[in-house]
């Protein structure tokens, strides 16, 4: 819990390159996708006020774009962009499009007729009414839009760390993943701070008279221009591999810090969300992703484990944790999660998780189907006594245990459940136990021991390797440190994973990280 | 100097406009006379083409319009509407030396135009430097005004220049447009629903209904001669008054009292009965002197017009 007493300002001070070069990669992506938005959105928008027949296809284009959720969109750019700035910087621009586009034209069909009327009688060519009449006249219209749209691409440039872009993202969802509240505030505090400047400075320009702004508009473009360039785009180094790393991974002594100090590895890497690593490394955007041992998708992209021959990642070995007072509250909980105890195995997960996220079964069927062939399942009694909230992360795995858990309990007890399913990361399925919001979820030792109760790094390290004694610490510490119990695991060990391409493995004749050194330092 | 030959417009269904055909000389001011949905602004609109005709041809100086460029076209007219179309994001001075700028006038000229004409407008010197919706209603007419005189061009088109202002500041603009020495070498065309306006600023009217012209004429060929019920109805709320602005003292001069020897002051005999009537009454003597056509002088007195002017009314209907 060292790390976490540092204060934020420590963290801040600590990690200031960082921190500034993150902000200003943020700034770049904002305003470079906003120049984009604007190069393009104006001129729509006044071609629909133009052709008013298409401003309905136009504007309805821009607003469905406009609810694709952002991670969804991000995810749809890998195949065609790849991942980095590209895909980033093209889905802020889609977001930035319908508010340029809608204010745009509702400025100039705004515009009162007789003032257009009074131009063209005076004999003034059509461009001399769009730059002399119409855009000065529509501008505090469409400045409010471009207001609008730089608060969205601030908010949503958070998330183009998912895709290696770089941003103020990197330590949140780092901080989130890792159960550090500083690295949270560190990146949310900016980003929060950086939309309200912006929105303030703008609204500013915004409120000016016509005097002020036609000054202000030549020295706009030139500030946003600025802007944007602080974002270059991020080049290659060194290393004929790229690495994509998940935040959670960047930040771990089991994970990206093991494989430098253990390993001496040097490799090119970009931080990416692990909801399109697997698909990037499938589309050779990436040559190694930090995965799980039993990511479905591993058997869904053909992807292979490298063998960790010098031990850096603990084992994971899944089992529910229950608050003390859930127990008492609810006798045959506890013999009801136990029915899982032992049964599923590395393999079986593996390919429980390769049904839900490639053949896209529902996490429901799969768990029923695993529970009958295994004479668990039993119909629910629809019992009173009570309600049981089950939490999970968000990933494929623990939607399955969630369903499996919820029949069961449902099945063997009188007792009804409620589930909160796809909590966002550890710490907030942590903090959502530790505040009465879910009854249990299923957690990892490893998780259990290196994230939430953070020991001494000796302690780590002696126990760390073993299994029983890594179970038997978080068993012993989580009653005492939070009265939470671990039951008994399930079976399977879910710990990291570097895995690449089977083809590319086999091409390159790479097998284990030791190898993987090996080469990076050859070429 | 302007010519219509056989002008029509049709809105989707609805016939804007048929067959108007009118010439206006140069310097004659045309007024287009009519209830709203007569045809009279689109009318006027084709003349800059701002409203392209479906079918017939206008003229100015003889040449077809359809074959110039638009906006060089309407450089060269001075357009002048009811809602008056000051751009609110320029100043006075800017919304003046619009057209010149677009010429690429120098800035010396410019300045010295604008100067000539806010003088002869009445436009306080300061108004140069505001925005639009700084100024009144009838100040920033005058700026309508003076911007579209600012390149002095020969024709002058005006949609219901007055129609946006209240009746007393309509009355002294309409006074000061009369008296301005600039719109009276101009070709004017202008529009309105107005009749005593059309009256008092027309030379000749052109009566239009449902997209026609009904008639054209001078005000006291329109009073006298109408040409049909329409005609004569149109104007028969107002006639009394009509009448006492057309006609003047020249007309009536024949059914007034005998000649006098008088070596004082005398007014001229083209005096309108309304002036005519309106000095009498401010007078501190009851009799007024005229001079006619050949010098001849009479003195008349109230009575004595109001009995000229009714014989000279019974001589019109029964001719």
């Amino acid at each position: 819990m060292n790390e976490q007493q540092q204060t934020l300002w420590q963290f801040m001070s600590g990690q200031s390159d960082k921190l500034l070069s993150q902000t200003l990669q943020h700034v770049g992506l904002t305003f470079i996708s906003l120049i984009l938005a604007i190069a393009i959105g104006l001129p729509l928008g006044i071609l629909i006020a133009r052709k008013r027949k298409l401003s309905g296809t136009v504007l309805g284009i821009a607003g469905v774009l406009q609810t694709i959720p952002s991670i969804a969109l991000l995810g749809f750019m890998i195949p065609v962009l790849g991942i980095g700035a590209k895909p980033a910087i093209v889905a802020l621009l889609i977001y930035a499009l319908l508010p340029i586009i809608r204010n745009t034209y509702t400025g100039i069909i705004g515009i009162d007729q007789h003032v257009k009327e009074a131009a063209r009688a005076m004999g003034m060519s059509k461009g001399q009414i769009l730059l002399r009449v119409e855009l000065p006249l529509a501008m505090p219209v469409i400045l409010a839009g471009i207001r609008t749209a730089t608060v969205i691409n601030v908010g949503v440039a958070t998330l183009a760390s998912f895709i290696a872009a770089g941003g103020l993202g990197e330590f949140i969802f780092g901080g989130i993943s890792l159960n550090n509240t500083n690295m949270i505030l560190a990146g949310a505090i900016p980003a929060a701070l950086l939309a309200i400047i912006l929105d303030a400075l703008l609204s500013l320009v915004q409120k000016m008279d016509f005097k002020k702004l036609r000054k202000a508009l030549y020295v706009f473009p030139i500030v946003i221009l600025i802007l944007g360039g602080f974002y270059a785009l991020p080049t290659a180094y060194g290393s004929t591999l790229t690495a994509g790393f998940t935040p959670e991974f960047m930040g771990r002594q089991d994970g990206d810090l093991g494989l430098k100090s253990t390993y001496g590895l040097k490799i090119h890497t970009i931080v990416i969300s692990d909801a399109v690593m697997y698909k990037a490394a499938f589309a050779k955007e990436l040559d190694v992703i930090s995965g799980y041992s039993t990511d479905g998708r591993l058997k869904a992209f053909d992807l292979k484990i490298l063998k960790d021959d010098k031990n850096i990642f603990p084992p994971y070995y899944a089992a529910p944790i229950v608050r003390d007072e859930a127990l008492k509250q609810f006798p045959e909980l506890e013999k009801a999660l136990n029915l899982l105890s032992g049964k599923i195995t590395d393999s079986i997960m593996t390919d429980l998780n390769y049904r839900t996220d490639y053949l896209h079964q529902q996490p429901e069927r799969v768990a029923k189907d695993f529970l009958i062939s295994n004479g668990l399942y039993k119909a629910p009694k629809n019992g009173h006594k009570g309600t049981v909230r089950i939490g999970s992360k968000i990933f494929g795995e623990q939607y399955i245990l969630t369903e499996m858990y919820s029949m069961l309990i449902k099945g063997n007890t009188d007792y009804n459940v409620a589930t909160k399913t796809g909590l966002g990361g550890t710490k907030i399925c942590f903090d959502a136990l530790m505040n009465d919001q879910i009854d249990f979820y299923p957690e990892y030792t490893g998780t259990g021991l290196l994230v939430l109760l953070q020991p001494d790094p000796k302690i780590a390290k002696e126990i760390a390797h073993d299994r029983n004694k890594t179970y038997d610490y978080v068993s012993t510490e989580f009653e005492k440190k939070f009265k939470i119990k671990w039951l008994k695991p399930i079976g399977f060990n879910n710990s990291y994973a570097l895995m690449m391409r089977q083809k590319q493995s086999k091409e390159l004749n790479v097998n284990s990280i030791t190898d993987l050194k090996n080469y990076l330092n050859k070429n | 100097m302007i010519e219509l030959k056989g002008i029509s417009k049709k809105f989707g269904d609805t016939q804007a406009v048929k067959q108007v055909s009118f010439k206006v000389a140069e310097k004659e001011t045309l007024v287009l006379l009519g209830t709203s949905g007569c045809g009279k602004t689109t009318t006027l609109k084709m003349i800059n083409r701002l409203i392209e005709p479906d079918g017939g041809q206008i003229f100015i100086n003889n040449e077809n319009i359809t074959n110039q460029d638009p906006d060089v076209l309407r450089k060269g007219i001075g357009y002048v509407m009811q809602n008056i179309g000051l751009f609110p994001h320029y100043t006075i001075a800017e919304n003046i030396a619009l057209v010149p700028k677009l010429l690429k006038w120098d800035k010396e000229k410019i300045k010295s135009r604008t100067q000539e004409l806010i003088q002869k407008l009445h436009l306080p010197e300061r108004t140069l430097a505001m925005y639009p919706h700084e100024l009144s209603g009838g100040q920033q007419q005058r700026v309508g005004l003076a911007r579209a005189l600012v390149t002095d061009p020969s024709v002058l088109l005006m949609d219901e220049p007055f129609g946006a202002l209240d009746n007393v500041t309509r009355t002294s603009i309409q006074k000061e447009f009369k008296a301005l020495e600039e719109l009276k070498r101009k070709t004017i065309v202008m529009v309105t629903h107005d009749v005593q306006e059309a009256f008092e600023l027309a030379d000749r009217i052109c009566l239009m209904d449902k997209g026609e012209v009904v008639q054209i004429g001078t005000p006291k060929e329109l009073l006298y001669r109408p040409i049909n019920d329409f005609a004569r109805n149109f104007l028969a709320g107002k006639r009394l008054a009509l009448e006492f602005k057309v006609i003047n003292i020249q007309d009536i001069w024949t059914y007034l009292p005998e000649e006098t020897i008088h070596k004082g002051e005398s007014k001229s005999a083209n005096l309108s009965i309304w002036e005519a009537m309106e000095l009498l009454r401010n007078n501190d003597r009851p009799e007024l002197f005229v001079s006619g056509a050949d010098q001849a002088i009479k003195s008349i007195n109230f009575g004595q017009l109001t009995k000229g002017f009714n014989q000279y009314q019974n001589a019109q209907l029964h001719e």
